[in-house]
């Protein structure tokens, strides 16, 4: 599981090292991946839910499978959004802004939404 | 720590629709025959592999060795996606320097299907992940670096389409690149959006290619062989990675370790430079990986051509056109031959090769002495090489 929702809140789960306290995400198994450290101890851990803009792109086609396309298609919006507290950018579909809504540096916030075809994926939206 | 380029060999890029062991087949023939020698002098056969061409793809060593008539030659094949072709001439080298051959032969070749490159792993690895979840296409990721440029620098798509019309005039005088015309800025930008802010036009192609190297010890050259391989920097990325890379869902984390000093695509050139004992000063021209216009402009501040930010302003110059004082691409780059993954980095050392030699015709550098193919990989591959005159 990369994210859950709680009280209509949508997080992302990544790990954190035990020792070193690096983040990562997707969540790995297998040991830090901080070269310098031999934590083993990889905790799972919610991720902040605001973080800001890295930068921002759509994608005017349908992407190509294993993606499935909503019929008529509608432009993904794509976020890479900077969290400040575990020094990482994660990549996710924006929901419900398009590129000329977006701006490098503005705050977002997690969210989540179904692909075309059902499953629930997280998703950057507006800041509350 | 030199080898000796003593024969290049390219097939023309294209989408021709042929198995990509034709193409391989040619660029080695051609190669071999620049070098003056013949299959069965061939020591060491290192294939560059591509992934969407069955198994034969995955060994292509054995696939090319075959089809040129089994020798008995001891053979490799490796697979780094884009950095395949730098990682084949840095295995071929490394022999060549161990002393365990004197005259190896590089090739890659690929045949490239329509439209985006698609996931070819398990439906667990991250590369078939960011489509399914995210349709995050190769293009996306270009795009997230040029709209990163945009507001760190200020470029605008106006900078990127200079780049394109830069790279098209170039190819327009290589009979290998797939793309001969001509393009103006205003094509560029007439050119439907694919990944905002990047167009068409500002993305480079699949294409079908093939390029191969003869690579000698000094020893077994002697006098032969114009250019030698002065680096080769195959190296991957110093933990925590800040860029997100293809095909990743996200950077490294910076709250254990700051940030290196220099991102990844710096690291790429100055491995190659400190192996080489030179620096971009010494350069006469370069060959990047210009998957899409704006990455060109990347490039040319990770290998030192200009401060950070200031790469538009260096393409606007001219000086990285043909003619100018550093040209950059002056092959066409992928904008003129679309990519065929692991046939471009032995092409770009092909286009060094011409270059040095001073036999490139009207695309001729003057004087040229010093030249960098600077490339990356999804995955973390790293790769540039340096080649220099002997002369």
């Amino acid at each position: 599981m990369w994210f859950t929702v709680e009280d209509d809140l949508t997080y992302l789960v990544g790990s954190r090292c035990a020792d070193c306290g690096a983040y990562f995400f997707p969540p790995v198994a297998g040991g830090c991946r901080n070269p310098r450290c031999d934590g083993q101890d990889l905790q799972e851990t919610r991720l902040s839910r605001r973080g800001t803009v890295w930068s921002y792109t759509n994608a005017c086609y349908p992407p190509p499978a294993p993606f499935v396309a909503a019929e008529p298609y509608v432009p993904v919006t794509l976020a890479a959004v900077a969290l400040a507290e575990e020094g990482l950018v994660v990549l996710g579909q924006v929901k419900d802004l398009t590129v000329d809504d977006l701006e490098v540096g503005m705050e977002l916030e997690l969210t989540s939404g179904p692909l075309a075809d059902g499953p629930l994926v997280w998703m950057w939206g507006a800041a509350s | 720590m030199s080898v000796v380029v003593l024969g290049a060999g390219m097939h023309p890029w294209g989408k021709q629709g042929r198995p990509f062991q034709e193409y391989g087949l040619a660029a080695a023939r051609a190669a071999l025959k620049d070098a003056g020698l013949t299959w069965p002098d061939v020591q060491y056969v290192v294939g560059a592999d591509t992934i969407r061409n069955g198994y034969p793809g995955l060994v292509s060593a054995a696939t090319f060795s075959q089809a040129m008539g089994w020798t008995g030659a001891r053979i490799a094949s490796c697979y780094a996606a884009c950095a395949s072709g730098a990682q084949a001439i840095d295995i071929a080298r490394a022999r060549i320097l161990a002393g365990l051959c004197d005259v190896a032969l590089v090739v890659g070749a690929d045949a490239a299907p329509k439209g985006f490159f698609t996931p070819v792993g398990g439906e667990n690895d991250p590369d078939h992940l960011r489509f399914r979840l995210l349709g995050a296409t190769n293009p996306a990721y270009f795009a997230l670096y040029a709209r990163r440029r945009m507001a760190m620098y200020g470029d605008t798509p106006d900078d990127f389409a200079a780049v394109k019309v830069k790279n098209s005039r170039a190819g327009a005088l290589n009979p290998y690149a797939r793309y001969r015309a001509e393009v103006t800025a205003e094509q560029v930008a007439a050119s439907p959006m694919v990944a905002d802010p990047l167009r068409l036009l500002d993305i480079c192609a699949t294409s079908d290619g093939g390029a191969a190297l003869v690579l000698a010890s000094r020893r077994y050259a002697g006098s032969r062989g114009a250019v030698e391989i002065a680096a080769v920097s195959t190296v991957t990325p110093t933990y925590p990675n800040t860029v997100l890379e293809l095909p990743n869902f996200a950077t490294d984390s910076t709250a254990a370790v700051p940030p290196p000093e220099n991102p990844f695509r710096t690291d790429i050139a100055r491995a190659a430079y400190e192996e080489a004992g030179l620096g971009p000063e010494d350069l006469s021209l370069a060959e990047v990986y210009d998957l899409s216009t704006a990455l060109e402009l990347d490039w040319y501040e990770d290998i030192g051509l200009c401060a950070r930010g200031e790469a538009a302003k260096l393409v606007r110059s001219g000086e990285t056109a043909l003619g100018g004082r550093l040209p950059v691409n002056p092959s066409g780059g992928l904008a003129s031959f679309g990519e065929a993954i692991p046939a471009q980095a032995i092409a770009q050392v092909c286009e060094l090769t011409a270059q040095l030699r001073g036999t490139a015709g009207p695309r001729q550098v003057e004087k040229a002495r010093v030249g960098l193919a600077a490339n990356q990989g999804l995955f973390g591959h790293g790769s540039a090489v340096i080649a220099t005159s002997r002369r």
